[in-house]
């Protein structure tokens, strides 16, 4: 087929698409307020150009579809038939009808095979009841929410103003004309229309007069646009640069002026791809009302700052994410009206949206006023799962609990059944937003509601930097990482806890981390060991997830509007960079990773992470146990291991204390007689040393089942805690394997076995005592 | 049909490389170069090519060649890539080569090293041979391909 057609129907696609999604907003307005005369001309405008353009694109199943739709909304128009919930349903499914027709025609080029006959019929039943009153839109309807909805409707019809406000989706609210003119219909809601004896005329010829201020522009366009300008940044950055050591006052002007205009220039180009958060809720009122109506609940959408506006490829970015918890708060939140009911709540439940700008980011926030999540229920799921010991769940504060539901593996499909329902891809949603450099934080209180807040930066493109120099090269710090700059006159406040450098920055510790260590560079003055003790340090204090550390540099520079751009693939893996940049002098800087610098410097690792990325990374180690060991020397150099939780006490004995029983060794404890048992005898390892009146016996004392033992070692090194994997290869008698422990093989003694050869009777329950 | 085939030449440590001419964006002189702590050290740094981020790589240490005498300033040949376009420093520039197939041979057996795993082949000129190289290996130490 020619060019021509195919780009008049990419044309009417786009038309269509955004009629569509305009018209879903229409409607679920128009079933707040069935009076407003604005929402009824939108929608009737909407299905008109469908209809109209379909049947010059000979799309004859959709013509007739949106024909059907037109005649009734005819009706509707001029006031022959009233807004009723059937109505209201019929038309969002038709409005699905047509979007399913519109997909077809994207890919195959004609309007499909679908039979819309039924709803055709629906249609034309409607638009033939005169009378209104008298048809029952319940049967109509099949919605188990229905039943509320005509009540209030028939209210209404009466002329009545509607029982429930609704302030927040109808704008409109405070001008609906009292009772009176509403039965009329004659006058418009706005003042300036007194004047126009048709409405609609009025209200179709602004709208057309928005059209035409308004032109279509690809967003390919407005990136290549984005992009130049980036390039003009930098270019005006070296002209500033260059002019600044120069003389001559015409250049100086000049440059300045190119310094505004360039300016102005970004930022009248970032407006172009700003675009309304308004662009992604606008969808939500029908996602929950629809979710709203299956579930049996009731809902109240409750919008805050619509018009705070984003980059576009943010918004694109954040689209889904938020879909996600919006639908998780409607359907898992907020509770069915007579649970509601039964806990003191209004039966309607309210999810609030609200965005806005702060410290140069746009915080989104979703509350629901709903259940909340049992943070209890998530952390014993996350034990259950492996993803945490007891011991870390144990430690975590509330807040931290709600929030292991971003882990992984929290979000399977048997978590929405167990925890709330909350959990499901969670975890996908924090890595999106985190992606575009946003963070995500949930705050829950149990039977009161939810509190989702999201920040996210206002665009990607153009970020402001502080930049730094070490080890004779530059880097940028995006400034949103950055909390203060700190100098010390001397180098020796930095003081070490086992060689890890720490600063007491208003009494708090700070790890501290060189950056001529992390990347590598060559050694610079500052970090030579001690050698320059009273030299100063520059100190730039970061923030990486909820750690602060800081950073030791050579110079701060200065702070500048950097243009990110990508780093080559080759440089990829090295997650110390974020990117680079061309500064002022047209060389490139490294735009440095604060969250991959901190990762290299242990920042960040299973040891000192707190809450969720502890558990991220213990996953891999779940396999294996994690064990308390007592470390002994027995004969020259074998080093041994106990499990601490088998030793009861350790003991040193006089030798000269020593008495026998029988053939046995024993000493007086606790006012009881404690059998010894050398361990080097047991194991063979040749004779022990002992019996040097004045030296002291190291005692292992073992007890079980009310009885104890002495196990005697040579020397008692250490109790660590560490993940055990034991090989059997090694066994002989008395020792069940071996280990590395501390990076030494060692051995892991088998302590019954051992009392065993040297008492069988120990364990025997008739044992003498 | 076009037997004949032109190569972007240079010399890297006196020995004389061609690269297939139509992965050659262009040639520019010695750039100031950052330098991109804990990368392979292939990557001798990163270099502005009008508002463009571009890695250039040592030839040199790519092919296991002794380093270039500080005082040498190389020259960057800028390759075309998928991932934007790559700078190879060379010594020295030289000539657009049109080669004959005829005088093509596989590189010589007794060619050992990197050299050899990097070169396609030997073309015999009247005065010198030139070895071309694989740029699709060449690049192969990142996940870098050619368009």
């Amino acid at each position: 087929m020619d060019e021509d057609f195919e780009e008049i129907i990419q044309e009417f696609m786009i038309e269509s698409t955004e009629g569509l999604d305009q018209l879903d907003r229409d409607l679920v307005e128009l079933e707040q307020d069935p009076e407003s005369q604005e929402t009824i001309a939108s929608i009737f405008r909407t299905v008109h150009t469908i209809k109209g353009t379909s049947g010059f694109l000979s799309f004859s199943k959709l013509e007739k579809v949106a024909h059907a739709g037109e005649n009734l909304l005819s009706l509707i128009r001029d006031g022959k038939l009233k807004v009723h919930l059937g109505i209201v349903n019929t038309l969002l499914s038709m409005g699905d009808a047509i979007r399913e027709m519109l997909d077809h025609v994207a890919i195959h080029k004609n309007d499909g095979n679908g039979d819309y006959s039924s709803l055709i019929e629906m249609i034309t039943y409607l638009a033939e009841e005169d009378e209104p009153e008298a048809s029952a839109p319940a049967a109509v309807v099949e919605s188990a929410a229905a039943a509320e909805k005509p009540k209030q409707l028939a209210v209404e019809e009466t002329g009545l103003p509607m029982p429930v406000a609704q302030p927040d989706v109808v704008e409109e609210a405070d001008q609906t004309p009292p009772p009176a003119l509403q039965v009329a219909q004659v006058e418009t809601p706005k003042p300036p229309a007194n004047t126009e004896p048709d409405p609609l005329s009025l209200l179709e010829s602004k709208a057309k007069q928005v059209a035409e201020g308004n032109i279509r522009v690809g967003v390919g366009l407005l990136d290549k646009l984005m992009a130049l300008v980036g390039e003009l940044v930098l270019t005006r950055n070296q002209i500033l640069q260059f002019t600044a050591s120069q003389e001559d006052p015409a250049l100086i002007a000049t440059s300045q002026r190119l310094n505004l205009i360039a300016t102005e220039l970004q930022e009248g180009v970032m407006k172009t791809r700003m675009q309304p958060i308004g662009n992604v809720w606008n969808k939500f009122p029908r996602v929950v009302r629809d979710l709203a109506t299956q579930c049996g609940k009731k809902i109240n959408l409750v919008m805050e700052g619509k018009e705070t506006e984003l980059d576009k490829t943010l918004i694109e970015a954040i689209k889904d994410p938020l879909t996600h918890i919006v639908r998780n708060s409607a359907d898992h939140g907020i509770e069915l009206p007579e649970v509601r009911s039964a806990s003191n709540k209004p039966e309607e439940g309210t999810l609030l949206l609200r965005a806005f700008h702060e410290g140069g980011k746009v915080n989104i926030e979703i509350t629901d006023d709903g259940g909340g999540i049992n943070h209890q229920r998530i952390a014993d799921k996350a034990v259950k799962l492996g993803l945490l010991t007891k011991e870390q769940v144990e430690n975590l504060t509330e807040r931290e609990k709600t929030n292991l539901l971003f882990l992984p593996g929290l979000s399977t499909a048997e978590a929405v059944t167990n925890v709330s329902g909350r959990g499901v891809g969670m975890d996908v949603v924090k890595t999106n937003i985190e992606k575009i450099g946003g963070s995500i934080d949930i705050q829950s209180n149990p039977g009161a509601g939810t509190d989702i807040k999201i920040k996210i930066p206002l665009t990607l493109a153009i970020i402001p930097a502080l930049t730094i120099s070490g080890g004779g090269e530059r880097f940028a710090i995006p400034q949103v990482n950055l909390l203060e700059l700190v100098r010390l006159e001397n180098k020796s406040e930095i003081e070490t806890i086992q060689g890890t450098p720490v600063y007491r920055l208003r009494g708090n510790l700070l790890p501290i981390v060189f950056l001529d260590n992390v990347l590598e560079l060559e050694a610079s003055s500052v970090n030579k060991d001690n050698q320059f003790l009273d030299e100063s340090v520059s100190i730039v204090v970061l923030q990486a997830d909820d750690h602060q550390f800081g950073l030791v540099v050579d110079e701060i520079n200065d702070t500048e509007e950097i243009v990110v751009k990508p780093l080559g693939k080759t440089l990829k893996d090295i997650t110390c960079y974020a990117g680079a940049t061309i500064m002022g002098d047209g060389k490139v800087a490294l735009i440095l990773d604060v969250m991959g610098i901190a990762h290299s410097a242990n920042i960040i690792n299973e040891r000192h992470e707190k809450g969720i990325g502890e558990t991220e990374k213990d996953l891999k180690s779940a396999g294996t146990e994690r064990q308390n060991m007592l470390l002994i020397g027995v004969g020259e150099s074998s080093r041994m291991a106990i499990p601490l939780s088998t030793v009861a006490r350790l003991e040193e004995i006089q030798v000269n204390t020593l008495e026998k029983a029988g053939n046995r060794q024993v000493v007086q404890y606790r006012g009881e007689i404690l059998p010894l048992i050398y361990i080097s005898d047991i194991l063979g390892d040749g004779s022990h040393a002992h019996n040097n009146n004045d030296e002291a016996l190291k005692v292992v004392v073992y007890s079980e089942n009310g009885k104890s033992v002495g196990l005697v070692v040579d020397n008692i090194h250490d109790v660590v805690e560490e993940e055990i994997s034991v090989q059997h290869r090694m066994r002989r008698n008395g020792v069940i394997g071996s280990a590395v422990i501390q990076t030494k093989v060692t051995d892991l003694l088998d302590v019954p076995e051992i009392i065993r050869s040297a008492d069988p009777s120990f364990y025997s329950s008739a044992g003498v005592n | 049909m076009d037997k004949v085939k032109q190569y972007c030449t240079f010399y890297v440590d006196s020995s004389f490389f061609g690269v297939d001419v139509m992965h050659v964006q262009e040639i520019i002189r010695f750039q100031n170069m950052t330098r991109v702590p804990m990368a392979d050290s292939v990557i001798k740094g990163l270099i502005n090519l009008r508002g463009q981020i571009v890695t250039a790589i040592d030839l040199r240490r790519r092919l296991g060649l002794s380093s270039r005498p500080a005082e040498d300033e190389p020259m960057n040949v800028i390759i075309k890539t998928s991932d934007g376009a790559v700078s190879l420093l060379v010594d020295e520039i030289g000539d657009v080569i049109e080669v004959d197939e005829e005088n093509y041979e596989p590189p010589p057996q007794n060619l050992l090293g990197k050299a050899r795993d990097l070169t396609t082949g030997v073309y015999k000129l009247n005065e010198k041979l030139l070895l071309t190289l694989d740029m699709n290996k060449l690049l192969d130490f990142s996940a870098i391909k050619l368009n």
